[in-house]
Parts: structure tokens; C-alpha cells; sequence
């Protein structure tokens, strides 16, 4: 008789947790890590595991001493937001910066809110964007994808796709859209970008893993997707000075790695099915505007920061009607 | 002695009005993008205030209560006015750095909230006092967080080079920046009061 326990209800558990949780989406970005890695040697094992081991130990001492809080490190939150961070960055950025984007991605993004579950922002965009605007010349360079061969610093650096893309716009010149391949920014194979953004295919795997898991749903990814490819289809197909076609869109730069993992965190994403599609679309109007308009070559993750702090004005909005509830006449 | 002391002492910390009260937020965050703009913008206010103060303080009894606020106005936009000419003729570099904000001294919610909070209720040393303790106040806390602005920014302290240059977060000498380290500040200003 002693080991029952008295509770109020749910009775039925069913097993799930943080740690399991972040620990999928963490076997999720396994295959396109093991790429990047392949990719970009010595430097991708270095920035990552120093993002990750940096975010870990501030999380530590963050919510030890500061916040005098028994400190959450098992849960897991803290490796997956160093991990996301380093698929953000690129593989060539001095080991300094990447402790630097750690402790604000953890710092300000994360525990000065309260800690996992009170942040609005996604803590590892928060850290990415930092560091963006902080050093706008080594956060812009991107090693050449070399594998081993490679060297950490002072690597033979290049453009992104979506940098030559940006250039075309300014310049209104369409042949350097044409010379962007479709196929190799799908694959991941010999492209220059952050760890992460490489390969569309590896993404989609993760993506399935998790919907398969149910980790995620599959409203927040689609409406983004759905959203990119219709209003930048819009643009292309109505002829604008410049703009690529929208599979170029899809292919490139952070909108799958943002679509899956980044902007699905569970923290700073809308509660019920509508908002999530309405959070969707808004991601994707925002990315494809920045990426036609804006200064920036890229702007998943200024997009789904913005996102973010609409968050909770979509919550109050589509909150479902409770049982029973009819309209006051 | 120990309420003219209480009086200028009030605005050093107890309610310092960037930290404490969060008033003046607007040059605030806009002029500490470093040490010097950050300690001049001060300095600059501290005058307007102990200026106003003095005189709204003086004219107290004669002010008829219905045009209270224009008046005040009236006279904080005298001293600004004054202090605007000066500037202009004798620190023409530092006037074309601070630029539109020392016009906008007038609308400073700290010039005019020790108006209507103490000159018009108390004596003119009194006043004077609180216009000095407030404009200190806000010196300090704008040098502070226009040093750690500058040094986190740049690099540097009152153009001294500390680090290297290209160590510099530039995000601190822009807008958001800004607000992150206030909010740090604050948050140590708050953490060291318990």
C-alpha cells in the first residue's frame, strides 16, 4: 500500500519528456552534422563542439549562481540550442566568437528570461544574430568546402548562393541566377554556407524522423515552405527584375534548416494548429521579402526572431473554443 | 543640513532616474554610443535642470496653476536654448555629435518631472540642490552605460584604445545595443540593492 501515490488527474503518463524530446530532434540533425563535417573538417568538429560545450557550461553556471536554481543541463535544451548555433555559423569563425555567441544565445536569449519554457525568442537565433550584426565580416565568409584538407582559420573563403543571388538583384543581372545549381544546393555536395544549411535532403530526412516521432507536427514546416514557394513563385513568375525561381528559395540559405528545427521549438512556436499556420506564413512572407528587398542575403532568422514576438498575440487569437462556448449576441 | 544632503543624494541612486526610475529613456539610448557623448549629454541636462529648477522654484507662487506646464516649458526651453548657442559656438564637434538631442532637452520627461515633482513645492536651495543630485545622477549612469557601450562596441574607453578594434561587438554602438545594456545594468544595479 505505500507506493501508491494520491494525484490529482491525468492518470495516464505517456513517457514523454524534454530530454526525450530534444534528444530527437538532436538524432534529427545527425545526418546533415556528419555531412557538415565531412564538409568542412577540423573546423565544423571545432565550432561545434565549442558552441555546444560553451552553451552547457554557461547554462551551468547561469542557473547555479545567478539564478541560484538547481541547474537543467540534463534535459538536454542546452546541447541542442549549442548544436543549432554552430549549424548556424561558419565553420571557419575563431573559437572566441563562437563562446561569445554562446553565452548570448544562453545569457540574454535563454536564462535571463527564466530559463527553458519562459524565452520568447528562439535562444540560438538570438546568439546567430548577435553575432551577425556584432562582426559582420567574419560571420559573412565561408570556407570552402575542403573536408580534412581544409584549415580552420585563414581558409579559402567564398560566396554563398544567396550572396551571388543578392548580387544579381543589385545588379539586375539574371545570368548570375542561372549559374546558381539547383541540384548541388539540394544535396549539400561542394557548397559554400554555414554547417547547417548545406544539405535540403539530409534537413528533409531529420524532418521526417520528427514528424515520424511526432515530435513535431507538420504544420509549422509546410505553411513555411508552402509560403516561401508561393509568394516567391509570385514574384518570378510575374517576371520581377531578379528574382529567382522559388525551388532556388527552397534550396538555399536557412529555410529548411529554420523551417524544421528552428522555427518548430516548442517555447517560442503558437500553441494551437492556426496559429502555427499563420506564424507559417508569416516566416516565409517575411524571408522571401528580406531576401528580394532587404540588405541582408538571407533572413530566416531575422524572420523567425520577428515570428517569434508575435508568438503570443497568436496564442490569445486562436485560442480554441471551449466546449459548449457560444458566441455573446 | 541632513534634508539639503538627503535632497541631492536622492538622485545619485535611491532614485537615480535612468536606473531607478527609467525616465529620460530617449537620449538615454541614443547618446551613449560612447564615454564622451554619454558623459556630455549629462552634463549637458545637468545644467538645464539645475537652471530650471532654480527659476520654476523661484517663479512657484506667481505661476498660475491652470498654465503650470506651458509654463515650465517655457522656461526649460529658455535654457535649452542657451545652453543649445553655447554649444554650438564653443564645442561645435560635440554639438554635431549629440546633433538633435540637444534640442530635445526640453522634452526630457527627468526636466520636466523634478519641476512638477519638487521646484514647485520646495524652497530654491532645495531645488537646486535635487536639480544638481538628479542631473549627477543621470551623468553617471549615462557615462557608465556609455563606457561599457564603447568598450563593448569598439574597443575602446573615452577613445582609448583597450582591445584591439576588430574585438568590438558592434552590435553595442547601434540601437540594440543599446537596450541590452541597459537592461544588464539595470539587472546589476537591481541584484547589488537587495
Amino acid at each position: 500500500m505505500e507506493n501508491l501515490i494520491v494525484s490529482p488527474a491525468p492518470h495516464a503518463h505517456s513517457n514523454d519528456s524534454v530530454r526525450k524530446n530534444m534528444l530527437n530532434v538532436i538524432i534529427a540533425l545527425l545526418p546533415a552534422y556528419v555531412l557538415s563535417i565531412v564538409a568542412f573538417g577540423w573546423g565544423a568538429l571545432i565550432v561545434s563542439a565549442t558552441s555546444i560545450a560553451a552553451c552547457v557550461l554557461f547554462e551551468y553556471l547561469i542557473a547555479k549562481y545567478l539564478l541560484k536554481q538547481q541547474p537543467t543541463i540534463g534535459d538536454l535544451s542546452a546541447v541542442l540550442t549549442g548544436l543549432l548555433l554552430a549549424f548556424n555559423l561558419p565553420s571557419n569563425l575563431p573559437i572566441w566568437i563562437v563562446i561569445i555567441g554562446a553565452l548570448v544565445a544562453i545569457g540574454v536569449g535563454k536564462m535571463s528570461f527564466g530559463g527553458l519554457g519562459n524565452n520568447p525568442f528562439n535562444p540560438a537565433l538570438v546568439g546567430r544574430v548577435f553575432l551577425l550584426i556584432s562582426f559582420p565580416a567574419q560571420m559573412t565568409t565561408w570556407p570552402k568546402p575542403l573536408g580534412f584538407a581544409g584549415k580552420y582559420l585563414n581558409a579559402e573563403t567564398g560566396a554563398t548562393p544567396l550572396a551571388a543571388m543578392k548580387e544579381a538583384l543589385k545588379a539586375g543581372d539574371a545570368s548570375k541566377l542561372a549559374e546558381i545549381d539547383v541540384w548541388s544546393t539540394f544535396t549539400g555536395w561542394l557548397e559554400y554556407g554555414s554547417m547547417g544549411e548545406l544539405s535540403v535532403i539530409l534537413l528533409l530526412i531529420g524532418g521526417i524522423y520528427l514528424l515520424c516521432t511526432k515530435t513535431i507536427t507538420w504544420h509549422i514546416p509546410v505553411s513555411i515552405l508552402a509560403s516561401v514557394f508561393v509568394f516567391a513563385g509570385l514574384l518570378y513568375w510575374c517576371g520581377y527584375q531578379g528574382a529567382a525561381a522559388p525551388w532556388v528559395h527552397l534550396c538555399t540559405g536557412g529555410v529548411m534548416l529554420g523551417a524544421i528545427f528552428m522555427a518548430t521549438d516548442y517555447v517560442t512556436s503558437p500553441m494551437t494548429p492556426l496559429g502555427q499556420i499563420i506564424y507559417g506564413i508569416g516566416i516565409g512572407l517575411i524571408v522571401v521579402v528580406i531576401r528580394t528587398w532587404g540588405s541582408y542575403p538571407e533572413g530566416m532568422s531575422f524572420a523567425i526572431l520577428i515570428m517569434n514576438a508575435v508568438v503570443p498575440l497568436l496564442n490569445i487569437y486562436c485560442r480554441p473554443k471551449r466546449f459548449g462556448e457560444t458566441k455573446k449576441a | 543640513m541632513g534634508k539639503a544632503l538627503n535632497t541631492f543624494t536622492n538622485g545619485l541612486l535611491r532614485e537615480n532616474p535612468t536606473i531607478v526610475l527609467v525616465l529620460g529613456m530617449c537620449p538615454t539610448l541614443a547618446t551613449t554610443t560612447s564615454a564622451i557623448n554619454g558623459m556630455s549629454m549629462g552634463l549637458a541636462t545637468t545644467f538645464v535642470l539645475l537652471c530650471s529648477n532654480v527659476v520654476i522654484s523661484a517663479l512657484r507662487n506667481l505661476i498660475p496653476d491652470k498654465v503650470h506646464i506651458p509654463a515650465y516649458i517655457v522656461v526649460i526651453a529658455s535654457f535649452v536654448t542657451i545652453l543649445q548657442l553655447v554649444m554650438q559656438a564653443y564645442l561645435p564637434g560635440l554639438y554635431a555629435s549629440l546633433g538633435l538631442f540637444i534640442p530635445l532637452i526640453v522634452v526630457n520627461c527627468i526636466v520636466l518631472g523634478r519641476a512638477e515633482a519638487f521646484a514647485a513645492k520646495n524652497g530654491v536651495g532645495l531645488s537646486a540642490l535635487d536639480g544638481l543630485g538628479m542631473g549627477f545622477g543621470f551623468t553617471i549612469s549615462l557615462t557608465i552605460l556609455g563606457i561599457v557601450r564603447e568598450f563593448l562596441g569598439t574597443g575602446k574607453i573615452f577613445d582609448l584604445a583597450i582591445m584591439p578594434e576588430e574585438c568590438g561587438m558592434l552590435v553595442f554602438v547601434l540601437a540594440p545595443g543599446a537596450f541590452i545594456a541597459l537592461a544588464l545594468l539595470m539587472a546589476l544595479v537591481n541584484s547589488l540593492k537587495k
